[in-house]
């Protein structure tokens, strides 16, 4: 296994080599001079060049790409042009944020999705299995940010439960940080519920139809043994593969996510990053990105382990 | 007894929600508007201005051209310190103002072009020499170009200053979130110590309008700034709330590529004057302002609204005339005119582009819009590659910064490549000229020019649109749109 691991981490590098020099050259084709953008409204011509000088504009996209990678494979991922801020700290001052909003999106969604899944292929064709249906229907459905201003609206608002938008640190006040992230989070992990909730639903029904189910029913297991203790340990397996799936629709759901509920995360640093055309914070953000969903893979590929005792053998 | 001591909490911290996150908080090279609200509680200046764009007083007492106007002596306040503790006097200011002209990067270089030097006669009194007389420069130090940061800070930190800014205002800095908060506290030392209500101001940018206003709702913020339009009639009906309206510095307008590159020849509306003043004949702007604005704005045909001291009132604005407009197009020979308008994608550009594109129309212009991303409209723009460009200038308190760098040959901002020695003499005159009336007459007669020629058709000056808890008092409504902490108070 260990072998197994090393081998999963080490394939990583080739990739993110290769991801680096995507998000670098897809980059330079976005329309408009990051300088220009930069220079703010006065538009100072001696500031436009002092930009171009200093992301080196001037030079061809292969000698960019080799001052950026150097900087970056010795630790040193530049300063945002526009806030002046290490583009390092601001990652590691994003990243728990986003990393803590994800979490609490995939808790609400396997909170949600998976009961609703078991109970759905349980009562097959019932008023329950129509009534999730319906629910994962409407979660799939909803965008994010309508179900979030609604939800704003609500209880921000008309009922003053929770606040609007913001972020407390939970070092600061749990509880506080609590309050700010419930909404987001449950915007974010509804969509995911759906998705989570249908998958677990056709990995049960097939389950429950194999003959080790029957096996299991025939030596007099109570109900509930049957579908906690056997059908589900083999139903989780493909939704452990979607939820490190789903964990880049997360990112990128925590994109509009924090967006709208002001959350300084990791998404809404990229989306005015790219409007700032602030290279360095675009480049880093999206290698950081890949590097977690990479590592998030890896995670998955560990958990079968764990789950599935044939892949230990 | 809690719940009064949380309110007695809350009741000494501002909390303010801007449109947008500040850029680098270092006036030296900061280049936002947003930014600039930031300063204000942050950053004192030489000067500011009041609601009537008088240059008053802040760090600098008085001022004194001498003869040829090439020369200004401050009298400096006493007793200032910054926030680390140092002392406020004329080698700071002469430190700063060559900080300003040489710091790479720095984006007040511009503004103090013409000032050649500074002299420190005594530690209250320093006089700057210019190398052309320049009268606008009261009103740039009365911006970033005159706000003082602690030399001593600004040694030690380098170009780690903006982390961590150390000036002298009625706040100093504690912290700053990205696209989350900068918290500053009240700074004990700071010389009007009197008018500093708040033990805390926070700014909170939530760009989402919608959001920013739920937010003042719930009791999460006690201001906010730039409300949609279409949310003010409501906020004036809630009595829980008050809103501010203050016509804009700055003005809408409609760029044309009159000489800004070949592009210029081959359309009508560059070519030629009367298919420009056809153009502007088929907008309603009244109209504009109704369906695009919300009724939030004033008609305007000039670099300044109409309020303003230096519009020029001998160049009125004329309504909407479909026939005279057709006329002139027959006059000038040309049958349903194409116009690229290059338009931003923001919801208020669009909307504005698809009603001039329905009123132009009536008048036998083919409007065609070209809706790209902001930073590709400027590079288009800088490149010439427009007929028609919908760009909006947030607006100077001196004329000169509407106008300059616009309409005078080869400015930087002048994207309709426009180019009249006899604006360009007037405007260099108007920039000598210390007397008011004598300088408004400058103005006048550039107005008149540049009427004439269009190559840039004035629309409207928004409504600098604020919401806050009705508690609160003391604002002050002064047309930059900065919002002035000092002197805000929340009433008993």
């Amino acid at each position: 296994m260990f072998k197994f691991l090393v081998s999963r981490i080490l394939s990583i590098v080739p990739t993110l080599l290769l991801v680096s020099m995507m998000v670098f050259s897809l980059q330079q084709l976005m329309p408009g001079d990051p300088a220009k953008i930069l220079a703010g409204e006065e538009q100072s011509p001696e500031v436009v060049a002092y930009f171009r000088a200093k992301l080196h504009l001037d030079d061809s996209l292969i000698t960019r790409y080799g001052y950026w990678i150097k900087d970056v494979t010795s630790g040193d991922f530049g300063v945002s042009q526009r806030t002046e801020q290490p583009v390092l700290q601001l990652i590691g001052t994003k990243l728990p944020v986003t990393f803590e909003l994800a979490t609490l999106a995939m808790f609400f969604a396997l909170l949600i999705g998976i009961p609703a899944g078991i109970l759905s292929a349980v009562y097959r064709g019932s008023v329950i299995d129509h009534g999730v249906n319906v629910v994962a229907l409407w979660g799939l459905s909803t965008p994010n940010f309508w179900l979030g201003i609604l939800m704003i609206l609500f209880f921000s608002v008309y009922l003053g439960w929770l606040p609007a938008s913001g972020y407390v640190s939970p070092v600061d006040d749990l509880w506080g940080n609590l309050k700010t992230m419930i909404m987001p989070a449950f915007v974010l992990g509804n969509s995911i519920a759906a998705v989570i909730m249908r998958h677990t639903k056709s990995a049960m029904l097939g389950v429950l139809s194999s003959d080790y189910i029957r096996t299991a029913r025939a030596k007099g297991l109570s109900e509930k043994d049957v579908i906690i203790k056997h059908a589900l340990r083999n139903a989780l397996m493909p939704v452990i593969t979607l939820g490190a799936l789903e964990l880049g629709t997360l990112l990128s759901g925590a994109v509009l996510t924090e967006q709208i509920f002001s959350i300084p995360g990791f998404g809404k640093m990229l989306v005015d990053a790219v409007f700032n055309r602030d290279y360095l914070v675009v480049q880093g953000t999206v290698l950081v990105t890949a590097c977690g969903y990479m590592f998030a893979n890896v995670a998955a590929d560990f958990a079968y382990f764990v789950v599935n005792p044939r892949l230990r053998r | 007894m809690v719940g009064l001591v949380v309110f007695s909490v809350q009741a000494q911290t501002l909390r303010i929600g801007l449109a947008e996150d500040p850029d680098v908080l270092d006036p030296t090279l900061a280049r936002s508007f947003v930014g600039r609200i930031v300063f204000t509680s942050l950053c004192d200046k030489l000067f500011d201005i009041d609601e009537k764009l008088n240059i008053v007083p802040q760090l600098a007492l008085s001022y004194d051209w001498s003869a040829d106007n090439k020369a200004v002596t401050f009298k400096l306040r006493s007793n200032v310190f910054f926030h680390d503790g140092e002392i406020f006097d004329a080698n700071a200011v002469k430190f700063n103002i060559e900080r300003h002209k040489t710091l790479a990067g720095s984006n007040r270089k511009g503004e103090l072009s013409l000032v050649s030097s500074v002299d420190v006669i005594d530690p209250l009194t320093v006089r700057f020499n210019l190398s052309a007389p320049f009268v606008p420069l009261l009103a740039q130090l009365a911006d970033r170009a005159g706000m003082m940061v602690s030399p001593k800070a600004a040694k030690s930190e380098g170009d780690k200053f903006s982390q961590n800014p150390v000036c002298s205002g009625p706040f100093k800095f504690v912290e700053r979130v990205a696209q989350d908060k900068i918290v500053l506290e009240k700074f004990n030392q700071y010389w009007d110590k009197g008018a500093v209500n708040f033990e805390k101001v926070i700014f909170q940018p939530i760009p989402d309008s919608t959001v920013r206003l739920a937010n003042l709702k719930s009791g999460q913020l006690d201001f906010i700034e730039r409300v949609a339009t279409n949310d003010i009639e409501k906020l004036e009906t809630d009595k829980k709330f008050k809103v501010s309206k203050i016509t804009e510095l700055g003005y809408q307008g409609i760029t044309i590529n009159v000489g800004k590159s070949e592009a210029a020849k081959k359309n009508a509306l560059g070519k030629d004057a009367r298919v420009r003043q056809a153009f502007e004949l088929s907008l309603d702007r009244q109209g504009l302002i109704q369906v695009v604005m919300d009724n939030e704005a004033t008609l305007g045909n000039q670099w300044v609204p109409p309020s303003n001291t230096f519009y020029a009132k001998g160049t009125p604005i004329v309504g909407r005339d479909i026939n005279k407009a057709r006329a002139l197009l027959k006059e000038a020979g040309v049958t349903n005119p194409v116009v690229k308008l290059l338009t931003p994608t923001t919801s208020d550009a669009q909307r504005l582009a698809l009603v001039i594109q329905a009123m132009a129309r009536e008048a036998g212009f083919d409007v065609q819009i070209q809706s790209t991303e902001f930073a590709t409209t400027l590079n288009m723009a800088d490149q010439g590659d427009f007929d028609a460009y919908l760009l909006s200038w947030s607006g100077r308190a001196d004329p000169d910064g509407n106008v300059y760098s616009f309409h005078a040959c080869k400015q930087p901002l002048n994207y309709a490549g426009y180019c009249n020695q006899e604006v360009d003499a007037l405007l260099n005159q108007s920039r000598t000229e210390k007397d008011t009336a004598k300088r408004k007459k400058y103005f006048d007669q550039v107005a008149a020019k540049v009427n004439a020629d269009r190559p840039i058709i004035y629309l409207y000056h928004r409504n600098w649109l604020w919401a806050y808890n009705n508690k609160l008092q003391g604002v002050k409504n002064i047309p930059d749109g900065l919002i002035r902490t000092k002197g805000l108070k929340l009433a008993s």
